[in-house]
């Protein structure tokens, strides 16, 4: 039979201090490593929902960004007309031939340098990317040297409000319009026309075709036309949500991974924590267990009873842990993207998942900060127990 | 009925081995009310613990009612114990963060019985001991004599055959002593308990039917 759960649960209250004191390591662990994988998944959110299901994207092969990917006009064109693209109501292709340059500007508050992610696009590329939404102002004018920006370079960067004019590609480029993008990476995008763009920087390519399948299922064939047509073979084509979970690899990759390691390193000080705390549990409380074996409550039950206050006491701390946590989900940070060397805004980004991940890692700290002491109360002879003072 | 034959336990200590017990041999028949005293280090005590199953001899046999104590497993005498054996304690051994109530059931928890059955037997132990009031009261709420009677509710709770006391009123003021002697006496008289108590206070002792000295590890 079991030791109550009232004597567990009240036994961890006896000593307010010091469980309040262990609470607070493991509840600090618990954070970090809920913020870790918050941050990573943010990451990955914004990168995933840059992308849409029918959407794809070609590039040049083995280019691991749009950055360093170039696709020349002629070919461009000839994919466009490739029997899987959609067509619109007027005929034309339901595609976007886009280039993509960085540019620097200077960062509100710091002053310091931000890379930033210039795209230049077609006049379909808004219909392409229907979560790109135009928050203020108005769109650019094909043929003008105008720009809308995303709106994290708005609320992030020096000289990106409307009306303000910014130089890049030897020329100046007024703004006028703030686009939201829902949250994904084209919030950190400046957008124009890619003739212009393409003019200003020297480009005589693009970096890559965007286009719309006939039906997300045509995929294969269009990807089997580009392998097979002696002009596109240099060429590969993606999904585009397929192509954006791959640029986030890199950072949300490394984010975890050294989260992880750094939250890992805190965890042993908060077990070891926990493990002082449950050895003066047992010391304070040998005449208890002696009373309990005494009276007929086994080794194991007392093995659970202790191991079970350490797991009660990681287990709140996890859940305090987690519940700090949540609030991060208010703040946007913005970072250099790996894939594109450029500014990314994203957020902490909560999800059931994470909240399990982060008890059951809370859980593996008491288990392994409550073992042992737990097999000190239960391996305590009677009769020594009961004499102690 | 206990049987005690040709027990002797020694300790170690260091690298000496203490004698404590020397080839003991004795018999108390159910209802019996024995005290055993002695000057400190006479060995009571370890008898005391040979008999509750909490200690084991190194030569001899201990029965009580038939079952060979000495013998049984490790986790066969705890069940041993729940089933046969109330522990009174000098210092009363609560759990302090339990209320009476709850202490008292403790023991109960290891038998088959349903909670409310469970909480007939602990009002009823609780009401023996005049503590019916003081139910939810926690041990630290309590004085001495009334944390000293919770513990003999609990000793009793589950009908034992034998209780053990060890200094039942060695922390207890005199009227204290005398209140839980007189409810040791009607445990013994009214409800026909066993009970082998150690004790180096004489009043108490008077209660008993009969007293042992022991000196040295040997009854004298």
């Amino acid at each position: 039979m079991k030791i109550p759960f009232s004597y567990t649960w009240r036994s961890l209250w006896a000593r307010r201090l010091t469980t309040a004191l262990t609470l607070t390591g493991l509840t600090l662990v618990a954070f970090v490593f809920a913020a870790v994988l918050m941050l990573s998944r943010g990451v990955e959110n914004t990168m995933i929902e840059t992308g849409s299901p029918d959407n794809a994207i070609i590039l040049r092969k083995s280019a691991t960004s749009e950055l360093v990917s170039q696709i020349d006009r002629d070919h461009a064109n000839i994919m466009k007309t490739f029997p899987e693209v959609a067509l619109l109501p007027d005929g034309k292709p339901f595609a976007s031939t886009e280039t993509f340059v960085v540019i620097n500007m200077r960062k509100k508050g710091s002053n310091d340098m931000g890379n930033i992610s210039v795209r230049g696009v077609s006049p379909e590329a808004m219909e392409l990317r229907p979560q790109v939404s135009l928050k203020e102002g108005r769109w650019f004018t094909f043929g003008t040297q105008e720009i809308v920006i995303g709106t994290s370079i708005n609320e992030q960067f020096q000289n990106a409000s409307i009306g303000d004019r910014i130089a890049f590609g030897g020329t100046f480029w007024t703004i006028v319009g703030v686009v939201d993008g829902q949250g994904s990476a084209f919030d950190s995008e400046v957008w124009g026309d890619a003739n212009q763009i393409m003019a200003a920087f020297n480009r005589p390519v693009y970096s890559i075709v965007l286009i719309r399948l006939r039906s997300a299922e045509e995929f294969d064939a269009l990807k089997l036309r580009i392998e097979q047509d002696p002009r596109t073979s240099y060429t590969e084509v993606k999904r585009e949500q397929v192509f954006y979970r791959e640029q986030s690899q890199a950072l949300s990759g490394f984010i975890k991974g050294l989260g992880l390691v750094v939250t890992i390193i805190f965890s042993i000080g908060a077990m070891i924590g926990a493990m002082i705390t449950m050895y003066a549990a047992v010391a304070n409380r040998t005449r208890e267990i002696g009373t309990l074996r005494a009276l007929g409550f086994r080794r194991r039950s007392v093995l659970g009873a202790f191991l079970i206050e350490s797991i009660l006491l990681s287990l709140i701390g996890g859940t305090f842990g987690v519940a700090l946590a949540s609030f991060m989900s208010l703040v946007k940070i913005s970072t250099t993207n790996f894939g594109t060397f450029s500014e990314l805004a994203f957020g902490f980004a909560l999800a059931p998942d994470i909240i399990v991940s982060t008890l059951i890692f809370a859980v593996v700290m008491g288990v392994v900060g409550g073992f042992l002491p737990a097999v000190r109360a239960s391996r305590l002879n009677i009769l020594a127990a009961l004499r102690s003072a | 009925m206990i049987e005690v034959r040709n027990v002797s336990k020694s300790y170690r200590r260091d690298s000496l081995r203490v004698p404590v017990l020397n080839n003991i041999t004795i018999s108390v028949p159910d209802g019996e009310f024995l005290a055993l005293m002695g000057p400190s280090g006479s060995g009571k005590t370890t008898l005391l613990n040979l008999i509750a199953g909490i200690d084991r001899p190194d030569d001899g046999s201990i029965e009580v009612n038939g079952t060979n104590v000495a013998a049984l497993s490790e986790s066969a005498l705890a069940q041993w114990r729940a089933n046969n054996v109330g522990f009174i304690f000098q210092f009363y051994n609560l759990l302090p963060v339990l209320t009476a109530f709850e202490n008292v059931e403790l023991p109960l928890l290891l038998t088959n019985l349903p909670k409310k059955k469970r909480r007939e037997h602990v009002e009823a132990a609780l009401t023996l001991v005049g503590l019916a009031d003081r139910m939810g009261h926690y041990p630290k709420q309590l004085s001495g004599g009334q944390e000293q009677r919770v513990a003999i509710a609990r000793a009793l709770v589950t009908d034992p055959t034998v209780l053990v006391a060890d200094e039942p009123t060695g922390d207890l003021d005199r009227v204290s002593a005398g209140e839980v002697m007189t409810l040791l006496d009607r445990l013994n008289k009214e409800f026909k308990k066993t009970i082998v108590m150690v004790t180096h206070d004489p009043r108490a002792a008077e209660k008993a039917h009969k007293v042992m000295h022991l000196d040295k590890g040997e009854l004298t």
